[in-house]
């Protein structure tokens, strides 16, 4: 076990400092391509992008740390975006109501989504792969398929606005979802008891831990980042976009695996998610500046994820021989 | 007259890091014999027979059949040599047929398609050879257990197997399918067929085999004439081990009727048990001996609420309390070192530290968060009360040796000030050194007035460790012993059922 080959050494090299490699990487890579790309404008823009994909990287974060997975994040985007623009510009509510009704509702998808992994033991790929098509449904039931338009200002002004004049505000939102996240995870017995359960769920139920509620919370903040996330993008694209989220998943996945969150379970650090989200967000904005069309950008993504998930896998399989 | 050797083992040895689990042995079993291979728990006898069917390799000796030497062998050769393994798990796939398990993987074919018709004929052809009259078409889900294990035979004996290795073949059988199963052995061994039989129910020995071979500690002890022992000598050869000072003094004698009742279970009933019933005294160590499956473990898991009870009560100190999970065992106050830590005691990813303070984690915390200062302070009092040396408690529990993984789990307990301690397999799989300083911690515990379970398969444990024994059997309480009046035998023939 304590013999690793050079590939052995490589590999946990790269699970402890690569993803700072591949930023920097990325950084150079891009702005030699494109003299835009390293300019202050751009690298807001593209933290706005990447706050997205980190406020949800948070609760699939908890998801993956007990060994479960939840790929339903994307339909709950566009959801959420839906429903909070419908409650406020047809039922006439105010922002904070609006915001609050939707999280509610998020908190029911998570508790469904958690009971069916917890309760009835259907493997979370699956449990959540049925439920994005049903909230899809729902999103699709409920607008009719069309955009809902007629956002007031003010809220706009969340997604589209600048905190003095420069820093995005859904980048601020992110920023303060990690700190709660680090703390929860790092800092309070319900983080160690999340580590606990998917660190051996069987050692964490005989230690006195309620596997069962642990795994459904996650789901509920998975859930809820994900709705913050959707609220926010209506605010930022200014309608309720019921086609948004169908890459979702993938990239909110993808960031946190690159940011060392195993598939396993109880294993990775909340922070380096956030490094992961910026991956994933300027390899998504220096593609689309560098004129990559879409549909390779779909084959880079699927690729960077599977890379992600590999390097993670190989040193899970290297520490077994 | 003996009979012509059929295989012989010669001299093997087998050994796992510094643990030698088998000590060249040598037997020779001899054609058309049932042979019993008997012994204690680790004796031997399965990593012995894993090696005559090629399932693992020997370090040194080898093994003779047909007229040749083989140092090692591996499954598909044991089988061209004629043995045949018919394992205690069975590997038979639900959702067939019979004739189509017997086949998997060995079907027999007209050019590319397979030949059902001969198979099914084939099938039938065995099982009329063992004097079976049982439906070769229908599903392995359907059938008995007993009718699985005699599917198992079918399959070594359709390899033409010469000698068949059954390891306790009617663990998992009543007793009338056992008569089934034993009029099937009984054809068989007038057919010619050899078999190495090993089982813990001695009674089945002296119905059912011609010779018996003993095992203790790894090492080859005797081969008898059934004709010639008796089951005391051969509970006696089985034992046999001096009790030497691995274990230190008792703490004085327990004074069992001046002690109050700390727990009382009662009428403890579930799928794998039949109502127990038991108290355990303030500050005494209560060992519960029993072979494999004999419902030890069960028993303090459905007092610690990792099992469901269908029926059963518990009170502590007089009082009766609900326990539906562990997490209500640990509010009233009991703690259980399970017995495979790897799987229920430790999460081997995280840090020691973690593993040590999860039990307690809430009681560090101010309001949700957890105060560092405080659960430095718990980790350090720990660590030095077990006098363990660690490298750093940030450092993956998987990193320690299994010794100090298991007082990592003790550590983990006494957090808790758990006043009823269970400990199942306290020792299992570490060394003699850290076993002795693991009984010193038990008689420390006994002296602060912790009351104690003990389930251990080391009959020399149970009666050091001891004030009072309780010996199960499927399932049941056969007896209760105190530790003046115990004696190995005593034990074994209750853990068999004999007595």
């Amino acid at each position: 076990m304590n013999t690793k080959g050079t590939a052995g050494k490589l590999i946990s090299f790269y699970n402890k400092f690569g993803i700072i490699f591949i930023l920097i990487l990325e950084l150079i890579i891009f702005s030699v391509a494109n003299s835009n790309f390293f300019t202050p404008n751009n690298l807001f823009l593209v933290g706005r992008q990447v706050s997205f994909y980190g406020i949800a990287g948070v609760g699939m974060t908890m998801v993956l740390l007990v060994g479960e997975i939840d790929i339903s994040v994307g339909s709950i985007l566009a959801f959420t975006g839906c429903l909070s623009a419908t409650l406020m510009t047809q039922m006439g509510l105010s922002i904070p109501v609006a915001f609050l009704l939707t999280l509610l509702l998020c908190c029911v998808f998570g508790l469904v989504s958690g009971t069916l992994t917890a309760v009835l033991k259907i493997p979370s790929l699956i449990g959540t792969l049925a439920m994005q098509t049903i909230i899809k449904g729902f999103t699709y039931l409920m607008t009719g398929g069309s955009s809902v338009t007629g956002l007031s200002d003010r809220f706009k002004h969340l997604g589209q606005g600048f905190l003095f004049g420069v820093i995005p505000i859904p980048l601020i939102v992110m920023v303060v979802m990690f700190a709660l996240g680090f703390l929860l995870l790092n800092r309070t017995f319900l983080g160690r008891r999340i580590y606990a359960v998917g660190g051996n769920q069987e050692a964490a139920r005989l230690s006195g831990i309620k596997t069962r509620a642990v795994v459904v919370g996650t789901f509920v903040v998975s859930a809820v980042t994900a709705g913050i996330a959707g609220v926010l993008m209506a605010a930022r694209l200014g309608t309720g976009q019921p086609s948004t989220g169908s890459d979702f998943a993938m990239d909110v996945l993808t960031a946190t695996v690159l940011g060392g969150v195993t598939l396993q379970g109880g294993k990775g650090f909340v922070l380096n998610v956030f490094i992961g989200s910026f991956i994933i967000g300027i390899l998504s904005n220096g593609l689309t500046m560098c004129n990559v069309p879409e549909y390779w950008q779909w084959i880079i993504k699927g690729l960077v994820f599977l890379f992600a998930v590999a390097m993670s896998n190989l040193e899970a399989l290297m520490s077994k021989k | 007259m003996e009979k012509k050797i059929i295989l012989s083992a010669q001299g093997l040895t087998k050994s796992y890091g510094p643990i030698t689990v088998l000590d060249h042995v040598s037997v020779d079993f001899r054609e058309g014999e049932i042979h019993a291979l008997i012994g204690e728990n680790g004796a031997g006898k399965s990593t012995l027979c894993k090696i005559l069917s090629g399932a693992i390799t020997p370090e040194s000796g080898s093994i003779v059949t047909g007229g040749q030497t083989y140092p090692s062998l591996t499954p598909i050769k044991a089988k061209a040599a004629g043995i045949g393994m018919v394992y205690q798990e069975f590997n038979l796939v639900p959702e067939l047929s019979i004739w189509e398990n017997l086949f998997v993987g060995k079907e027999i074919r007209r050019g590319p398609l397979i030949d059902s018709k001969a198979m099914l004929q084939r099938s039938r052809a065995v099982f009329a050879d063992m004097g079976v009259n049982i439906d070769c078409q229908a599903k392995i889900k359907d059938i008995s257990v007993a009718y699985c294990q005699l599917v198992e035979i079918a399959k070594a004996l359709l390899e033409e197997s010469k000698l068949l290795i059954l390891d306790e073949p009617t663990a998992p059988l009543t007793n009338a399918e056992i008569d089934i199963l034993f009029r099937v052995l009984a054809k068989l061994k007038a057919d010619g067929i050899s078999m190495i039989y090993i089982s813990h129910r001695l009674e089945e020995v002296f119905r059912m085999c011609d010779k018996i071979t003993v095992l203790r500690d790894g090492q080859f002890i005797r081969t008898m004439d059934v004709a010639d022992t008796s089951k005391e000598e051969l509970i006696h050869l089985m034992i046999g081990r001096e009790l030497s000072q691995e274990f230190p003094p008792r703490p004085g004698r327990f004074d069992y009727a001046g002690a109050n009742t700390v727990l009382k279970v009662e009428h403890l009933t579930n799928r794998k048990l039949k109502d127990v019933s038991f108290e355990l005294k303030g500050g005494e160590i209560l060992g519960i001996a029993g072979l494999v499956g004999a419902g030890r473990t069960e028993t303090v898991r459905a007092i610690f609420g990792a099992d469901k009870l269908d029926k059963g009560s518990i009170s502590i100190r007089g009082r009766p309390v609900a326990i539906k999970n562990p997490s209500q065992a640990i509010k009233n106050g009991i703690g259980l070192i399970p017995e495979d830590r790897k799987r229920e005691g430790l999460m081997l990813i995280l840090p020691i530290s973690i593993n040590m303070s999860i039990v307690v984690i809430q009681r560090l915390c101010r309001g949700l968060m957890i105060s560092s200062r405080k659960e430095k302070e718990l980790l350090q009092s720990k660590v030095k009360l077990l006098s363990v040396k660690l490298p750093s408690l940030d450092k993956p529990v998987s990193s320690l040796s299994g010794g100090n993984q298991q007082k990592i789990v003790l550590a983990k307990w006494l957090s808790t000030n758990a006043d009823i301690l269970i400990f199942d397999e306290p020792t299992r799989g570490i060394d003699v050194g850290a076993k002795r300083e693991i009984y010193d911690f038990l008689f420390d515990l006994k002296s602060k007035g912790k009351s104690m379970i003990v389930i251990s398969s080391e009959m020399s444990e149970i009666l050091n460790l001891s004030d009072r024994i309780l010996v199960m059997h499927e399932g049941a309480l056969k007896g209760e012993l105190f530790y003046q009046d115990a004696t190995q035998d005593k034990i074994l023939s209750l853990a068999s059922g004999l007595a």
